[in-house]
């Protein structure tokens, strides 16, 4: 299978997650110029993380605009996989492929750290060799982590099972204590209402080897595979 | 020759004006002797930059000769953008110490995220893919809400910097002693790994080669910061806060993969970074490592605004700015990849024959010099040096005199204190401020001994740490000079790592005084007797010397980075302990000294007695040791004795990582021809707290090495408790008492300041 990886100005995510598919996953992998139009056959695609055009007006308000962002859409649109992490969940957030923003963390520090989080829907396409209510270990490495959202949507994504991760603590509860950002009731990570779009602060791609601390993040490219492939 | 007159309106040059751009009436005289006429005032602009302290190294170029350079694997030495050493398969490591100090006394977030951004480039330029950054940092004593402004500013600039960029900050020291308090020490330092024939060295070579300035355009920032950076700080510092660079990160990263891309493209043949003394340096340096002349048209730089004069083109340290020599007729290429980066290059001007450093302003000629030397004919101190009596005196007294508090009866008391002082707690509130973990290579990331990378496609990785303690190197400079080097050499050690190489960042007061300088050549000789007993070259490194406040010098403080091998993946070693049972050793002998030691500086508010002995033989055979037992698999973790001694190395070993948490009995009641606190808190240097399934095997390997080496206790991971047996007490240390004083005392510090208190809140430096 053919993950293409968006390679925006100020993308520096965009090498760890082309190592996680090549190395780790084995499958191809290709760089996406945000200048093009082409997505050059990929069926996944992912939206990494880094600092998009220096995050100097908000993060990912500028990179929605690059021209690879229309075909993005149009792909996920026709039911594509697409996962934005980080930034690349930012990104998304701002070009309308899911609900919400990411705010400035709450204690307004940048957070680099590693944090657990608990699998809240393990049916998803991301999601499915996960155990529900599993606890897992990745990093986050973010300054605007903070997932906000009306009311009224936070509901919905609640009512549909739509909230994917929340950061827990190791026993697996969701507290203040494990929440690194402030986000709204912990939330980590959302799906989009098609399925097919998943946003997260974490880093799965960082959470690939066992040598660099964890290596849980393995079974979310895992599972894309799994699930296109079926 | 040409005929080169002043600019209209160019300012006459007096001795006002020659003693403003920092030149004695020496320097003047030899500029006039070397142009054979009055310079013009762009010319004195630039030999005022060139032959500032921080470009020419006058006062410190002799002393630096004494040091080791060479190793068969050693690629690069001292001279260029940055050192280079070979690690095999192909592969070699660049990296680079550099200081930013006075720029981070004014203006602590851009300062700091300038330095990284400098330190930075000088790798890249190398053709070398940038994999860690570190950073040693002083400041002065928490206590003071400037200090904490200074902190979190400088911890910001750092962390925006690196985190936008993309290169993980993995290792470094903090340091918190009233020495820097109007003085921050802010010391970046990059690695980075490149293929072999990658190598690029900054050298213009090839008459008609064109010269093009490449990334961001030229403005009036940071103009004459390096004659800023080569004067004492004072109450008019403020002042001068225009000659502070300002960064853009988001420039930098562009940057950074247009160079990469430029270097494999085989279009050019030197690039350099636009760094100190910006266009003037990079140019003068290219020029003479090249030995050819350079001629260069000031109206072809990109500027940010019109009207800007010779003097401030070349003057102006603009941040994200590379001087490239390209081959002549590849300038559309070279074009062409900057543009695919949104970036922009531009011809400036061309390597000549005619051993000349000229500048045009079109068609006027408004600086010429003679030879290709302009660098390094600049003058060179040796000026008097003499250690002061003060010190003298002070290392001189006994530090047993000093008689126990009350409160030591309960040695648990003292250890709290000391796990809470700044420099020994937890620098977690700076470092998760630092991604560590982007580029996925970081095997320990920053609160480890060292911090370990791995090297891809290889089984190897790198260790990587910085390290000094300016307190020994004030009290005896050759001893302290000594100390930082095997101490950088024992922390690297610690993961698993051959010393390899290092480099070095000098920072020291102001040169002119007998004493500072007695500080610089006897720390530099320490250094040097160390780094050859370890086989550790000093592959280059920078000079920060005026680093003076109105309440005097900071410490001398030569800051060791050092880059270390290992092998094998499998030899990868931690600092905390691993298993239940383990026992734990001491690697080397217990000593029993307590001069210099954090322990007088935080119980007693005194500095004073001899630093502890450092006998670099005896440094040597301990990390053989260390690395031979770990290699035969039976050592479970390793961790250096350093700042509070062997009780803080043990209660680290238990408490640092908050997810691993184990308790320890150990036993050192037979020692009892030495003072419960000196077997506690005292900091004899080549000591090493080793845990291991196989205690035998360590001690028969250390036997062989010549290395004492005792069994003093054992892991209990179930054990809440830090439990010491001494001759004539004994102490149980709650861990959860430790790990509070240990990882809550910075924070908690911390919230004392608004994050966002803006500058005009905070006292300025004349205040104080």
């Amino acid at each position: 299978m053919k993950f293409g990886i968006v390679t925006f100005p100020g993308s520096n995510c965009d090498y760890d997650a082309f190592q996680a598919v090549t190395d780790i996953l084995g499958e191809e992998a290709t760089y996406l110029w945000h200048k093009d139009h082409d997505l050059q056959g990929s069926e996944v695609i992912i939206l990494p993380g880094g600092f998009s055009y220096g995050d100097y007006l908000r993060a990912g308000a500028i990179a929605r605009f690059s021209p690879i962002m229309q075909e993005v859409a149009a792909h996920a649109k026709a039911g594509g996989p697409v996962l934005g992490i980080c930034n690349g969940f930012q990104i998304a957030c701002e070009a309308g492929l899911l609900p919400g923003a990411l705010m400035r963390n709450l204690h307004l520090q940048f957070v680099s750290a590693e944090v657990r989080i608990r699998v809240e829907n393990s049916d998803t396409m991301f999601t499915n060799l996960y155990d529900r209510g599993e606890i897992l270990r990745m990093p986050v490495a973010h300054g605007d982590g903070r997932y906000v959202a009306p009311a009224g949507v936070l509901e919905e994504l609640e009512a549909e099972g739509r909230i994917v991760f929340r950061y827990a603590d190791a026993n697996g509860s969701i507290s203040a204590d494990a929440n690194p950002n402030g986000s709204e009731r912990n939330i980590a990570g959302i799906i989009s209402e098609g399925g097919n779009v998943l946003g997260m602060m974490p880093h799965p791609e960082r959470a690939c080897s066992a040598l660099l601390g964890s290596s849980d993040g393995v079974r979310l490219l895992e599972s894309i595979l799994a699930r296109v492939a079926a | 020759m040409s005929d080169v007159r002043p600019r209209p309106g160019d300012p006459v040059i007096t001795p006002a004006l020659i003693a403003e751009h920092g030149l004695t009436k020496q320097e003047y005289e030899r500029l006039v002797g070397m142009l054979g006429r009055t310079p013009t005032f762009t010319e004195l602009g630039i030999i005022s930059a060139l032959w500032s302290e921080h470009c020419s190294y006058k006062h410190s170029r002799p002393i630096l000769k004494t040091l080791p350079t060479t190793a068969p694997y050693v690629l690069q030495g001292p001279g260029e953008n940055a050192g280079v050493i070979s690690i095999g398969d192909g592969l070699a490591v660049a990296f680079k110490i550099e200081s930013h100090n006075h720029p981070s006394a004014v203006e602590p977030y851009q300062g700091a995220a300038t330095g990284v951004g400098g330190i930075l480039r000088d790798v890249f330029t190398m053709g070398a893919r940038p994999i860690a950054m570190l950073n040693s940092l002083r400041f002065g004593s928490l206590d003071d809400p400037r200090v904490r402004y200074l902190f979190s500013g400088v911890v910001r600039g750092i962390g925006d910097y690196g985190n936008c960029v993309g290169i993980p900050t993995v290792a470094g020291e903090i340091v918190f002693d009233p020495a820097y308090a109007n003085n921050p020490l802010v010391n970046a330092m990059c690695v980075g790994l490149l293929h072999e024939e990658d190598l690029i060295r900054a050298k213009a070579e090839g008459v008609g080669n064109p010269i093009m300035a490449v990334g961001a355009r030229t403005g009036r920032d940071g103009i004459h910061g390096a004659s800023f950076a080569s004067e004492d700080l004072s109450e008019a510092s403020d002042a001068k806060r225009p000659r502070i660079q300002v960064g853009d990160p988001f420039t930098e990263k562009l940057l950074l993969e247009a160079s990469l891309e430029l270097i494999k493209s085989g279009h050019i043949v030197a690039i350099q970074d636009m760094g100190a003394a910006g266009l003037t340096s990079s140019s003068a340096e290219m020029a003479e490592r090249g030995d050819v002349g350079v001629t260069i048209d000031v109206t072809k730089v990109p500027t940010r605004e019109s009207g800007m004069s010779p003097y401030e083109i070349l003057l102006s340290e603009s941040q994200e700015r590379m001087l490239v020599v390209a081959k002549k007729g590849r300038e559309d290429a070279v074009r062409g990849i900057l543009a695919k980066w949104d970036l922009t290059a531009a011809v400036i001007g061309e390597v000549i024959a005619e051993p000349v450093y000229r500048v045009t302003e079109g068609d006027r000629v408004v600086a010429e010099f003679p030879g290709s030397r302009l660098v390094t004919d600049c003058p060179s101190y040796s000026p008097d040096a003499r250690e002061s009596s003060a010190i003298a005196d002070l290392r001189a007294a006994d530090p047993f005199a000093i008689p126990e508090r009350p409160e030591e009866r309960d040695p648990a008391w003292t250890l709290e204190q000391l796990l809470s002082a700044p420099t020994i707690a937890s620098k977690a509130w700076a470092y998760r401020q630092y991604d560590s973990t982007v580029r996925t290579n970081t095997v320990i990331g920053p609160g480890g001994d060292a911090a370990v990378l791995r090297v891809r496609g290889t089984n190897k990785a790198i260790a990587v740490k910085t390290d000094c303690n300016g307190r020994y190197v004030y009290l005896d400079p050759r001893v302290g000079g000594r100390i930082a080097v095997a101490e950088a050499a024992r922390n690297v050690a610690c993961t698993g790592a051959r010393p390899m190489a290092i480099t070095n960042c000098l920072n020291f007061g102001n040169p002119t005084r007998p004493e500072v300088f007695y500080q610089l050549k006897e720390a530099v000789a320490g250094m040097g007797e160390a780094c050859r007993a370890l086989g550790t070259p000093v592959t280059g490194g920078n000079v920060s010397l005026y680093n003076e406040s109105p309440s005097g010098a900071v410490y001398p403080t030569p800051v060791i980075g050092m880059v270390g091998l290992i092998d094998d993946l499998s030899h990868i070693t931690r600092a905390t302990f691993q298993r239940d049972g383990d026992a734990i050793l001491l690697l080397g002998e217990l000593g029993g000294e307590l001069g210099g030691s954090e322990y007088l500086a935080t119980i007693h508010g005194k500095v004073l007695g001899a630093p502890p002995r450092c006998d670099v033989e005896r440094e040597k055979a301990l990390i053989d040791a260390l690395l031979e037992a770990i290699r035969a698999g039976v050592v479970s973790s390793a961790h250096d004795c350093s700042d509070g001694g062997l009780a803080v190395a043990l209660s680290e070993c238990c408490i640092a990582n908050p997810e691993g948490v184990s308790g320890a009995e150990i036993d050192l009641s037979s020692h009892s021809a030495l003072q419960d606190r000196a077997i506690l808190f005292g900091e004899s240097q080549g000591r090493i707290v080793v845990s291991s399934p196989a205690p035998e095997r360590v001690i028969e390997i250390a036997a062989k090495a010549g290395v004492p080496c005792a069994r003093i206790g054992r892991v209990l991971r179930e054990s809440d408790t830090l439990a010491i047996k001494l001759p004539k007490r004994s102490m149980r240390s709650p861990l959860a008492r430790l790990r509070r004083a240990y990882h809550e005392t910075i924070p908690g510090i911390m919230a004392r300041t608004p994050e966002h208190a803006t500058f005009d809140e905070l006292a300025p430096v004349a205040a104080h």
